[in-house]
């Protein structure tokens, strides 16, 4: 069993929360949250942390850059990751707010979609 | 390379462009030489910005009759060449016995050396003038003849007027040896080209004595002393309009209080003697030796507008005196060094005396016609509705207001880059037009000012500099960092 | 001299300046003009990037460009006049308004209502006095992200953040994705100001230490930065010596405040607030000079921009119904910051209000199950408790109608109330 210590990222109380995992990493228990929110946070947090990427990448073309996040959360190890594969992408302008500009980034399922037009 | 000049002028601080601006009115080829990456970039940048009356300097020497001379100067000169210069007065304050013995004693030098309307005024009089003053004060002399003036604004000026009038201004270039040749030229080595020249002029700021003494005989011991200082925001009325003094010390002026010509107050300067000239960072100690002092003056001392701190280095002789003149025991090598205060106010006459020495020493003939420096346009800050609506007509990038905080207009930075002796950094922009110098000290405009540089002079934007050198604003693009190309550990 | 008329001038078209200029349109006011400086309206949320915007507005996780679209969408469809590289040079207390653009050149614009919704700037290093160098390579983070966001370009290469607010947060995660090394995030408070969210996923995701009741007291660098020194500081906030430490980096970001931009607003006449920098209002949002609004950061700091919207919905809805009936001046009631309280807006309620007042305040200290209590000449109107209260987010409490009625005196006070000993 092993056991690691979070915050709570729900609201400004920000819980220090314990949660118990098996060795193989399962959740088992948590305390310290005061709310359901926070178990289930700390749940998700401590077996399949996940984030959202927001980042800009250059656009031919253009001077400003393209805004971009990934469409929903990705797990969180493989960020660097995904922002070497944002490294690969070569657009050009214009680019529509909401295009996707790189489908389902390393298998995630999860596709890169602009977050402003360009120009 | 090897160069040859008629006349070579080491320093374009405020001394330098004076001289240069004067040389350029003869017949003859005239260089100046600078290590920094633009004009002033040593104490004249970095200074009160008085144009002193001349009642502290010693009567007799070469600072008082500078002084008086050359503060004489100024109000055409400010005017001639537009730059910003007002007569506000001073006080030099008096809190106990031996303080007014003092005053009496600065008003019996100011009359020696010539200054008109000094006055010992009572506390209830002083209190009237300025009434923010700490009510401790006992009386004060009134200077109504000290005035203040825009420091690095002189200096371009004067050094625009020179280029235009045939002068040449090299900078990044540091004078590394000089020596006299048989032929009674002089050689200088320096981190560029080698140069030649038959008339050496030394206005090198803090290497003033290194220079001169590489010629002369006679040695001379210089001493860096660095001044800090507090600057706080514009406002519509500040707490004085008076620059306002304590007594003298043997370190110098001491700290005081002034407005500044564009409105803003200073505090300072500190007088700390250190080893490296260029060491012009501020230091805990030396912003709480300010409070504490200014706090004298000023009963309702408060930073809290305080925009941004800086500091100078002056450099000042053991003797206490400016060298001006032929260097002793070297013709055709003459100096104007030691200038530290009241060097601002002096440099105009030091300007015109070093000139005429010069064209003596070398037979030089006065030039039939001089390109007059065209009037500057007024700062679209100070313009009127209609001026600002005519502005912008005849140049819409008038209508592009860039800097926010001192309302500097785009057509007002491309200006700064293409004036004669142009500003090639933001920094250098930044003393041309005051884009960059109000409350967000350039936060909103910065990007934009080094867009326009890098446009104007076709410096990639990730090469453009704060202040020249190594003083890169940026690292690279976005692109370079994604593809891995740079390992930041 | 291009003159014209117009019932209501928006300054600014961020979200405040978009919100206010999209429900006076929607409340029937069709002489309506919008005036921006930058080349494009959305403000601020431009160079925001990162999400974490809508959630309560459009229940939605936006980025900063897409909350910002929603609003620009919505008042192209409206057919709200946005004329950008447009910048205000005055404004004067009779509400007319005079600025600059190189398509239009002066323009002098006469309006019956006036919405100012300047935003702010940030705090610069010569407000901190820190000494040192002045190198390149320190900027407040704001710039940085512009530089980053909208031009493409890194400042530099390795960090260090002075100031743990949200913007210092974000950029030390932005700094770090985009290819930069953040090596510390330096905070003179005991505790960080920013959101616990922005902590974990901003400092402690990428391992980036925080250092809390610190400060840098040196720079050094003769061109460029070259490092900084980080102290310990004491109670009254003083270097503690002998606890420096020294950071090798090229880097310095600022994100140690943010002022409301009040330059226009002063020259207009209108009273500003000492403890918060911005407009006094009451809770219609006009200020001391009849016709003139202010909404946003430009009247006090927010962190959520959901907020901004809000509270500029009803600034836009107030000037719209002052264009149409006036305001006549009844007597105020007033509203103090008491212990432990800090910048209630509005500081004015007006007597006759019928509406409910959402009082907006921040905490001066962390406070834990504490309530926030309302009072008026010793009768307590309101009492909200909460596990906690936080500098760091702006607290909200809703006055209702009723509660207003037959008080005991013209004052309020807005006060901490600590409930465990």
């Amino acid at each position: 069993m092993m056991e690691q210590t979070i915050t709570c990222i729900n609201c400004p109380v920000g819980c220090r929360m314990t949660v118990t995992l098996s060795d193989q990493g399962e959740f088992v228990s948590v305390t310290g949250n005061t709310c359901p929110r926070g178990a289930k946070y700390a749940q998700q947090e401590c077996t399949l942390p996940e984030r959202m990427i927001t980042a800009v990448i250059p656009v031919s073309g253009c001077e400003t850059p393209l805004s971009v996040k990934t469409a929903s959360p990705v797990p969180k190890k493989m960020i660097f990751a995904i922002m070497d594969e944002l490294a690969g992408i070569r657009l050009s302008a214009p680019v529509a707010i909401g295009q996707v500009v790189l489908p389902d980034v390393l298998n995630t399922g999860v596709d890169i979609i602009a977050t402003r037009s360009l120009p | 390379m090897n160069l040859t000049t008629d006349i070579l002028i080491i320093g374009s601080g405020i001394t330098g462009c004076a001289v240069a601006r004067e040389l350029s009115r003869y017949n003859a080829s005239v260089v100046v030489l600078d290590r920094g990456s633009d004009l002033a970039e040593g104490p004249t940048k970095a200074n009160s910005g008085i144009v002193h009356a001349g009642y502290d300097a010693v009567p007799g020497t070469k600072k008082a009759l500078y002084n008086v001379r050359g503060a004489a100067m100024y109000e055409s000169l400010a005017n001639e060449l537009g730059v910003p210069y007002r007569r506000c007065g001073a006080l030099v304050l008096a809190f106990d016995e031996a303080d007014v013995k003092t005053l009496e004693e600065l008003k019996e030098r100011g009359g020696t050396n010539g200054v008109s309307g000094l006055e010992i005024l009572d506390r209830e009089a002083v209190l009237k003038l300025e009434p923010n003053l700490n009510p401790e004060v006992v009386s004060a002399l009134s200077v109504p003849t000290s005035a203040i003036v825009s420091p690095y604004e002189m200096a371009f000026a004067l050094a625009d007027d020179a280029a235009l009038n045939g002068v040449q201004f090299r900078f990044d270039t540091e004078v590394l040896s000089v020596s006299k040749d048989e032929d009674g030229c002089f050689t200088l080595r320096t981190n560029g080209d080698t140069w030649r020249c038959r008339v050496l002029v030394n206005c090198a700021g803090a290497s003033g004595a290194e220079i001169h003494n590489m010629l002369s005989g006679q040695k001379l011991t210089m001493v860096h002393r660095r001044g800090q200082y507090y600057l706080l925001d514009r406002a519509a009325v500040q707490p004085f309009s008076r620059t306002v003094f304590q007594c003298p010390s043997v370190m110098g002026k001491g700290v005081l209080v002034s407005p500044t010509v564009h409105g803003n107050l200073l505090l300072g300067p500190t007088a700390e003697d250190i080893d490296d000239p260029l060491d012009t960072a501020t230091t805990a100690s030396g912003l709480a030796d300010i409070l504490a002092k200014a706090g004298r003056t000023w009963a309702g001392l408060s930073t809290r507008t305080n925009i941004t701190n800086f500091s100078g280095v002056r450099a000042h002789l053991t003797t206490d005196d400016f060298v001006v003149g032929s260097c002793e025991g070297c013709p055709g090598c003459f100096e104007a060094i030691g200038i530290e205060s009241p060097g601002l106010s002096s440099a105009p006459a030091i300007g015109l005396d070093l000139a005429g020495m010069i064209a003596d020493h070398l037979g030089l003939a006065r030039k039939e016609k001089t390109v007059p420096c065209p009037v500057p346009p007024v700062p679209f800050h100070d313009m009127t509705p209609e001026q600002r609506e005519q502005a912008i007509e005849q140049d819409p990038s008038y209508g592009n207001i860039v800097c926010r905080c001192e309302v500097v207009t785009e057509a007002e930075i491309r200006r700064a880059i293409r004036r004669p002796v142009g500003a090639r950094s933001v920094d250098g922009v930044k003393r041309r037009t005051r884009a960059g110098m109000g409350r967000c000290q350039g936060g909103f405009c910065c990007p934009r000012v080094a867009a326009i540089i890098s446009e104007e002079t076709g410096i990639p934007l990730k090469e453009v500099t704060k202040n020249g050198g190594e003083s890169f604003l940026l690292s690279d693009t976005i692109e370079s960092y994604l593809k891995g190309e740079h390992d930041h550990e | 001299m291009n003159e014209r008329q117009v019932d209501i001038l928006v300054i600014g078209a961020g979200p405040a300046g978009l919100a206010a200029a999209i429900s006076a349109k929607e409340s029937g006011i069709d002489s309506l003009l919008v005036v921006e400086r930058e080349k494009d309206a959305g403000g601020i949320l431009r160079q925001c990037i990162h999400n974490g915007f809508g959630l309560h507005r459009f229940k939605e996780e936006l980025t900063g460009p897409e909350y910002a679209r929603r609003d620009i969408d919505r008042a192209a469809d409206l057919g709200i006049d946005i004329e950008c590289s447009t910048t205000v040079l005055t404004v004067s207390p009779d509400r007319t308004v005079t600025c600059v653009s190189s398509s239009k050149g002066l323009q002098i614009i006469h309006a019956k209502a006036v919405v100012l919704a300047m935003g702010c700037r940030e705090r610069p290093r010569g407000a901190l006095c820190t000494p040192g160098t002045r190198c390149a390579g320190i900027y407040s983070a704001g710039t940085a992200q512009r530089f980053v966001n909208l031009e493409g370009f890194m400042p530099g290469k390795r960090v260090v953040i002075l100031g743990s607010g949200d913007i210092g947060l974000i950029m030390a995660r932005r700094m770090t994705l985009q290819g930069a090394k953040v090596l510390a995030c330096v905070e003179i408070m005991p505790y960080s100001s920013g959101l616990n969210r922005n902590i974990v996923q901003c400092l402690q995701d990428y391992d980036i230490p925080l250092y809390l009741s610190h400060t840098v007291t040196d720079i050094r660098g003769k061109e460029r930065l070259e490092g900084v020194t980080v102290a310990a500081v004491d109670e009254k906030r003083n270097p503690v010596p002998g606890t420096e430490i020294d950071f090798d980096c090229d880097t310095l970001l600022l994100s140690c405040g943010l002022i409301p931009e009040n330059e226009l607003s002063l020259g207009a006449g209108v009273e500003i607030s000492p403890a918060t920098s911005g407009a006094v209002v009451s809770e219609t949002f006009e200020t001391s000079v009849p016709g003139i609004f202010a909404c946003g950061n430009v009247l006090h700091v927010h962190d959520l921009v959901d907020h901004v919207s809000n509270e500029s919905f009803k600034a836009g809805a107030a000037a719209a119904a002052y264009v149409r009936n006036g305001q006549h001046a009844v007597p105020m009631i007033s509203v103090k910051d008491g212990e432990g309280v800090r910048g209630t807006v509005p500081q004015l309620i007006r007597s006759d209000t019928d509406q409910p007042v959402d009082l907006m305040f921040r905490p001066a200290a962390v406070y834990r199950n504490s309530a926030a209590v309302v009072e008026c000449g010793g009768k307590e109107l309101l009492h909200k408790k909460a596990m906690i209260y936080t500098p760091g987010e702006m607290a909200l409490v809703t006055l209702k109608p009723e509660m207003l009625k037959d008080l005991p005196a013209d004052s309020l006070t807005v006060r901490m109330e600590r409930m465990d000993g």
